[in-house]
């Protein structure tokens, strides 16, 4: 193999080389399209996931929609999505918006089960009125949960958005296609590892945010 | 609506290499035997690490990797490095996606199984290896079903993508169809890898039915 996997020159000169297609204004689409449906997604989530877990009844068949809906290939959403939407980044946010509902609505109504009977007991005999006791007692004791429903939720978006290159918006899954029709190594690799990154940095961002929403385990640790 | 009737009626696509009766067979093949052998390797590893404990790392980092890693890249790349003409360089990355899911939830079913339930079929003086088939098994299943059902589904949708590197199979249809702008062959082409996708589903939902004992259904 002749071609080099890195031409580190080729990353100097297509950071910021001004175009559409620099790495930099793809990274920055690339953050847009997964970071817009993991925050819709937990907005829509917080309150459904609630409901589920007062009104037991909506949970299974909430359940069973979102996982019909985590089966459907992105790219089949995506094309079914181009005729309404159009060759947007709209396209891509929408079923990736599906998806992080898919794992968050779970998530929040096992964070609200993982409250402990006794606690919520106690809040009640407390005085707590129904709605601070949601926000002052129930909830953050259901956020290690909800979080770990984020971290994957987050880490997915983000590596599914490069297929929305097929469509035309893809943020940094353009390289992969630049790369492939180009039988050039470079973009390719430059494409993985700056997916990759993105996904640990948001993990990390989100761990962080875990141990400073929930002081008190790290001082019972 | 118009696009469906399109696609469907139209006598292009009941007829040669790109009848959707031999797509579909195209990607029901390529699907199942990447499935077929990420669940050949990933099951028993599973059951061996899940069993022994040793090599839980190899689980933990398997599934964040396969999170985190984008699809369409890891294809681009490997079939560039191997280069085209066999399957293999497509089913490679194919298998690779389908492992993780089936390896982590076959340990987390195995090590999650009640320990007494354990303690107790080694009492009765059950080998290593009939605690494992007899006892902890049949209570891993339905995670183990879990497991393979994702993988499926991860394999299904990434056949799709994988129509870009040349595989055929349903794919073709969209990636064909978004190269000619011909968006009746994206939207129909859609429209069948998400019909697959859902018999996927409802194909696990009643073998979980079938295979899972009844006893064990019940305390889930």
């Amino acid at each position: 193999m002749d071609e080099p996997l890195v031409r580190w020159d080729w990353i100097a000169r297509n950071w910021d080389n001004g175009g559409p297609t620099s790495v930099k204004v793809l990274l920055e689409n690339h953050i847009v399209m997964a970071f817009v449906p993991v925050v819709v997604g937990l907005l829509i989530a917080i309150p459904l996931g609630l409901a589920c877990a007062r009104y037991r009844w909506l949970y299974q068949p909430t359940v069973g929609i979102m996982n019909v809906v985590y089966s459907l290939p992105s790219l089949a959403l995506f094309s079914i999505l181009l005729s309404v939407t159009g060759l947007t980044q709209t396209t891509v946010i929408i079923p990736l918006t599906l998806f992080s509902l898919a794992v968050l609505i779970p998530a929040v109504v096992d964070g609200m089960q993982s409250v402990p009977d006794h606690v919520r007991q106690s809040a009640v005999a407390m005085g707590f009125q129904p709605m601070r006791r949601l926000t002052r007692v129930e909830l953050p004791i259901a956020v290690p949960v909800v979080l770990a429903g984020l971290r994957v939720a987050a880490v997915s978006s983000i590596s599914l958005v490069s297929v929305g290159a097929l469509i035309g918006q893809g943020g940094l899954g353009y390289l992969f296609i630049d790369g492939w029709q180009r039988q050039f190594y470079t973009p390719i690799v430059v494409g993985i590892v700056l997916v990759v990154a993105l996904a640990l940095i948001a993990d990390l961002v989100i761990i962080v945010a875990q141990r400073l929403l929930t002081p008190w385990a790290r001082r019972r640790a | 609506m118009n696009w469906l009737i399109e696609f469907f009626g139209s006598a292009e696509y009941w007829s040669g290499d790109d009848a959707i009766p031999i797509r579909l067979l195209q990607h029901l093949e390529y699907s199942f035997l990447a499935f077929a052998i990420a669940a050949l390797i990933a099951i028993p590893l599973g059951l061996l690490i899940g069993h022994t404990g040793r090599g839980a790392v190899i689980v933990v980092v398997s599934a964040n990797a396969a999170r985190a890693l984008p699809t369409l890249g890891l294809l681009v790349l490997v079939v560039l490095l191997i280069g085209v003409g066999t399957l293999w360089p497509v089913l490679i990355p194919l298998i690779a996606l389908a492992i993780p899911p089936i390896l982590v939830n076959t340990y987390e079913g195995i090590r999650g199984a009640d320990p007494d339930l354990r303690d107790a079929a080694y009492g009765m003086g059950l080998r290593g290896s009939q605690v494992l088939f007899r006892a902890l098994l049949p209570v891993a299943l339905p995670l183990i079903l879990l497991g393979l059902r994702l993988s499926a589904i991860t394999v299904v949708a990434t056949a799709t993508v994988a129509a870009y590197v040349g595989l055929g199979g349903l794919g073709r249809y969209i990636i064909d169809g978004l190269a000619t702008k011909n968006y009746a062959e994206v939207f129909g082409g859609a429209v069948l890898v998400v019909l697959l996708a859902l018999a996927v589903q409802t194909g696990f939902t009643l073998l979980n039915r079938v295979i899972v004992s009844p006893g064990v259904r019940q305390v889930r």
